[in-house]
């Protein structure tokens, strides 16, 4: 059989087209989320600061006790209907309790048709670069994630398609939008010029059906990271904004017209932690399923090959980060820079370890 | 709940109504260790040196040391990764070792090149399972005392707690927690019925999925640790039929543990029938592996019947627990040498070890006995060979394949003679010629004799002192036969560890108390609080469906006069006896209150 001609030329230049496509569209909704928050940015909302400098000011543990007085919510009419009862919230112990922003469009309508339109072009991008990826896989007849420039296509195919998904459940997280299509642009733009690779068949190690197991959760896991990157690094850019305002402090112009539109900071610190909580059990299958594959590739399931040892090291930086969240003095700040290090230390073993380390994982085509 | 438990109970009420708002109740919500304050768990411990090690062996199994070992363990990770490593590459280690003098020895010492077996590395480690062990022991027996003992008892301010409900109804207190009761066990919550109030709580799974997790670990790491001691590991290189039987003495190089035994390698043996590559012979990729597999007839136990196998990259052959991986693959030509008077001296395929991507390789073809020169004297051959599966054609630069497949081979040899050094008792590369005591033959030109072969052809050695004939080329497989016990250890711990995990992450502890008084105006006022982990974004909702729930057994009354139901805001101090109830300011005696929870 000669396997070179299983290599569809065509479909893979449709593939190519396909992400080029993608890119385009992608940067539409770039634009489109810089209106949102451009236009969002003039209503003057002020919840945040209102929240903060009020009747709770200072008191962390105290600020939900401004809220009203739990009262049985009278019934009219006398009938007793079989209503549910209201439920009241309130912070835990320790956190402070403040409103979520608006989101980037302010409440504006303007800015929120903006960011509509930001999002309906991010579905469209997200099935263009899908398809790009699927017609990959055809083109060369297997799991298109051989090298680098297959792994980054797909990364941000999935980052995307998470992000999405959320959103269709109804989960708040449209703030993720303009900082997630920003690095997918970023990514894909690092992927068509330096890490592009033509399509080809495997190299006889990768041939293994451990390469859909292992390297498929590898990528769901890095792209769901990362968006609980973005919110570790929102978190932290929140939560100093509401320190500020709590210590008295007047935030610059921009810095409080963005921030006030964000999540409050004990919001973003749970979306961080749910989605790292969240991905950790499938990054542990992910390297077992990797050692499982190298006993049965190289004879030995764990060898502290440069990619091993980072992916280990990444293992143990968010266990760091889940301990130091159940930790009294840890939670908060210090967790959130913890999982920052074991996001970069993933970063680092997809990028560093495939381009300045060498080992046995040398697919990367590059 | 029987009455035997009910003094118990009682104290368990003491302590909530001492402790502050929802501290105590949500207390040992999980068996985390508690922290210290730093200012006291800091602090210097009494001089004894019982008083040392207890100080020692709290600050071990504190989650904020855990935490610190964690970090230190992918920290001391990392240079392992960056610096080539003895037991990864040796290789690579002496050629550092060769460009780096000065670095050398300060890695040397630090154990840079040995990272993953070195002193500090295992210190942290074995620190950390300490220390894991120290937090696991103390914890199974807590949260098997929790799941002994009943729910805690509902804390005095409901009010305060993250997700709270209240109504009047017109239904009896004694109804409602009835009903309570009745709505929560449906959801499968524990429940205790305490005083005016009734206590719940679910997700225990979470806690004992977390303390699974964890000692999976531990069984994890005590697998893999006596795999390394007990396993042993050997390569051998097989040309094509040729065979191997599983004994020491037929390996090229074999490893084992510190606890190795050798009567355990597994009898068995193979012959390797065929060996088959292929590759891109087009584009962009072309030269790159597409198939590489070793076709082996093999033999189970010491005389099982025959079978065929085959092995490849990512399918090793697996004999009564012993595996056997394909590892790498060259050429073998195979070559004829003959003495001055065209007797067969002799015959082999001789294995050449690829240096670059298209299988150029290098070797030397040694003649050790049967050969005699033209006088008769017995003397040795020695031919440095270098060989190309696909030849560039003459002129076209230099000796180096094209293509790793056997599309047109060549061998060049250059021959020498005199002694080759192999009985000086020290260990000989055999891919190797040492020419230290040899002689090189000359061609017409006074010039080293060497020829480039294709099969068939011949070198005649110069002075008619033979030949050696290129007759054709054999190809041959390394293998790495390895055995290594605990795998299967290793990968229950793994599951477990799996499930535990999501158990631990996706889980929630919570606790829910519902509690029915009458009010002064004599209708009944119900409270229903919950609380879980601050994560918790269920625990909201899912009160509301208890509640919702509930409301169908205790409808809401009709509003009386809008009575403001005044909460004082001042902070519970611990261990105030003050048992009024905000909600409907209503006297309620802690102390007094499970004699009712007993009596039922
Ligand atoms: C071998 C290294 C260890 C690893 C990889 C590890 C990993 C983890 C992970 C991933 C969690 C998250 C589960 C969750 O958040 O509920 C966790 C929780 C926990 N770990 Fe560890 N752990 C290790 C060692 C230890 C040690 C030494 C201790 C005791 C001092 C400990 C005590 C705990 C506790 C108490 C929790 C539960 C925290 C909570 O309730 O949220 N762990 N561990």
């Amino acid at each position: 059989m000669n396997l070179a001609a299983a290599t569809n030329e065509s479909l893979a230049n449709t593939s190519n087209v396909l992400i080029y496509s993608s890119m385009a569209v992608y940067t539409l909704a770039f634009f489109a989320h810089i209106a949102e928050w451009v236009l969002g940015s003039r209503s003057k909302v002020g919840r945040t600061a209102a929240a903060l400098s009020g009747a709770g000011a200072g008191a962390g543990a105290g600020a939900g006790a401004s809220a009203a007085p739990p009262v049985a919510k009278a019934q009219s009419g006398g009938t007793a209907v079989l209503e549910r009862p209201e439920v009241i919230t309130r912070a835990a112990a320790g956190t402070r309790d403040v409103p979520d922003g608006p989101g980037a469009a302010g409440g504006t309508f303007k800015g929120d048709l903006w960011g509509r339109i930001a999002v309906s072009l991010t579905v469209v991008a997200f099935l263009v670069e899908a398809s790009g990826v699927a017609t990959r896989a055809l083109s060369v007849q297997r799991a298109p994630w051989a090298n680098m420039y297959e792994f980054s296509i797909t990364f941000s195919t999935v980052a995307v398609g998470s992000y999405l998904v959320l959103l269709a459940l109804k989960k708040n997280v449209r703030w993720i939008g303009l900082p997630l299509v920003t690095t997918v642009l970023l990514d894909l733009g690092i992927a068509v010029t330096t890490l592009y690779t033509d399509s080809d068949q495997l190299v006889p190690a990768l041939h293994s059906y451990w390469l859909w197991i292992h390297v498929s959760t590898a990528i769901i896991c890095g792209a769901v990271f990362y968006l609980g990157a973005v919110g570790t690094v929102l978190y932290l850019f929140r939560d100093s904004y509401e320190n500020k305002l709590v210590s008295g402090g007047t935030p610059g112009k921009f810095a409080a017209s963005v921030m006030e539109r964000l999540p409050s900071a004990s919001t973003l610190d749970k979306f961080a932690y749910r989605i790292n909580a969240a991905v950790f059990p499938l990054w542990t299958f992910t390297i077992i399923a990797g050692a499982i594959w190298a006993g049965d590739a190289w004879g030995r399931y764990w060898g502290w090959d440069p990619k091993e040892v980072w992916s280990f090291i990444t293992w143990v930086a968010y266990a760091a980060y889940l301990h130091a969240r159940a930790t009294a003095g840890w939670k908060g700040r210090k967790a959130a820079y913890l999982a920052l290090v074991a996001f970069a230390c993933w970063l680092f073993n997809y990028y560093g370890v495939n381009i300045f380390v060498s080992g046995l994982h040398s697919y990367a085509g590059v | 709940m029987s009455k035997a438990n009910s003094t118990e109970t009682r104290q368990h009420e003491d302590e909530h109504a001492r402790g502050s708002a929802h501290g105590a109740a949500g207390d040992r919500l999980s068996t985390a260790p508690r922290e210290e304050r730093p200012d006291t768990g800091a602090g210097v411990p009494a001089m004894s040196v019982t008083g040392w090690v207890r100080w020692f062996w709290r600050q071990l199994t504190s989650m904020r040391v855990a935490l610190i070992l964690l970090f230190l363990l992918s920290l001391g990770a990392i240079p392992g990764s960056l610096i080539p490593q003895t037991s990864v590459d040796d290789m690579k280690v002496q050629a550092f070792k060769d460009q780096h003098p000065t670095l050398t020895p300060v890695y040397e010492k630090l154990q840079l090149f040995d990272v993953y077996s070195s002193v500090w590395f295992s210190a942290i480690y074995i620190l950390l399972f300490l220390s894991l062990i120290g937090c696991i022991v103390p914890r199974t027996g807590q949260f098997v005392g929790q799941l002994r003992s009943r729910p805690p008892g509902a804390p005095k301010r409901l009010t305060r707690l993250p997700a709270y409900t209240t109504w009047r109804t017109d239904a009896e207190p004694e109804a409602v927690r009835a009903a309570a009761l009745a709505v929560l066990r449906k959801r499968r919550f524990r429940t205790d019925e305490a005083g005016d109030a009734v206590a719940a709580e679910k997700g225990y799974l979470r806690e004992a999925g977390n303390l699974v997790f964890h000692i999976a670990l531990i069984v994890m790491l005590v697998a893999f640790a006596s795999g390394q001691l007990f396993k042993s590991e050997g390569g051998k290189l097989v040309v094509e039929g040729d065979g191997f039987s599983n004994t020491l003495t037929q390996y090229d190089d074999f490893r084992s543990g510190s606890l190795y035994d050798s009567d355990s390698l597994a009898p068995f043996s193979f012959v390797l029938d065929d060996f088959v590559g292929t590759y891109e012979k087009s584009g962009p990729q072309r030269g790159t592996p597409r198939t590489f597999e070793a076709r082996v007839t093999y033999t189970g136990g010491a005389e099982g019947a025959e079978r065929k196998g085959v092995i490849k990259v990512n399918e090793p052959l697996v004999v009564d627990g012993t595996k056997v991986y394909l590892i790498a693959h060259g050429y073998a030509p195979v070559v004829t040498v003959r003495d001055g008077k065209g007797k067969v001296v002799s015959r082999s395929a001789v294995p050449l070890l690829p240096i670059d991507n298209n299988i150029t390789s290098s070797g030397a073809i040694k003649v050790m006995d049967g050969y005699k020169d033209k006088k008769g004297v017995k003397t040795q051959l020695g031919f440095k060979a270098f060989f190309v599966p696909t030849f560039a054609g003459h002129g076209q630069g230099q000796m180096f394949s094209q293509f790793p497949g056997l599309d047109f081979p060549v061998l060049a040899l250059s021959a020498y003679h005199g002694s080759l050094g192999v009985d000086s008792g020290l260990a000989q590369n055999v891919y190797q010629l040492d020419t230290s005591k040899m002689k090189e033959f000359k061609d017409k030109d006074g010039e080293l004799l060497k020829k480039l072969l294709m099969p068939g052809e011949k070198l005649e050695l110069s002075g008619g002192a033979g030949s050696i004939t290129f007759e054709g080329v054999e190809e041959w497989a390394s293998f790495q036969i390895s055995q290594q016990p605990g795998n299967g250890w290793a990968l229950g711990g793994a599951v477990a560890a799996i499930a535990g995990l999501a158990g631990s992450l996706f889980i929630q502890r919570r606790r829910v108390w519902v509690r029915a008084v009458r009010g002064a105006d004599g209708v009944t006022v119900v409270e229903m609080a919950g609380l879980g982990r601050s994560e918790s974004a269920k625990l909201p909702e899912e009160l509301g469906d208890l509640s919702a729930a509930l409301v169908t057994t205790a409808p809401v009354a009709p509003a009386a006069a809008p009575e403001e139901p005044d909460e004082s805001d001042a902070p519970d101090e611990p261990g105030t006896t003050d048992a009024t109830n905000e909600a409907g300011s209503r006297p309620v005696h802690l102390a007094e209150a499970p004699v009712e929870g007993a009596e039922k």
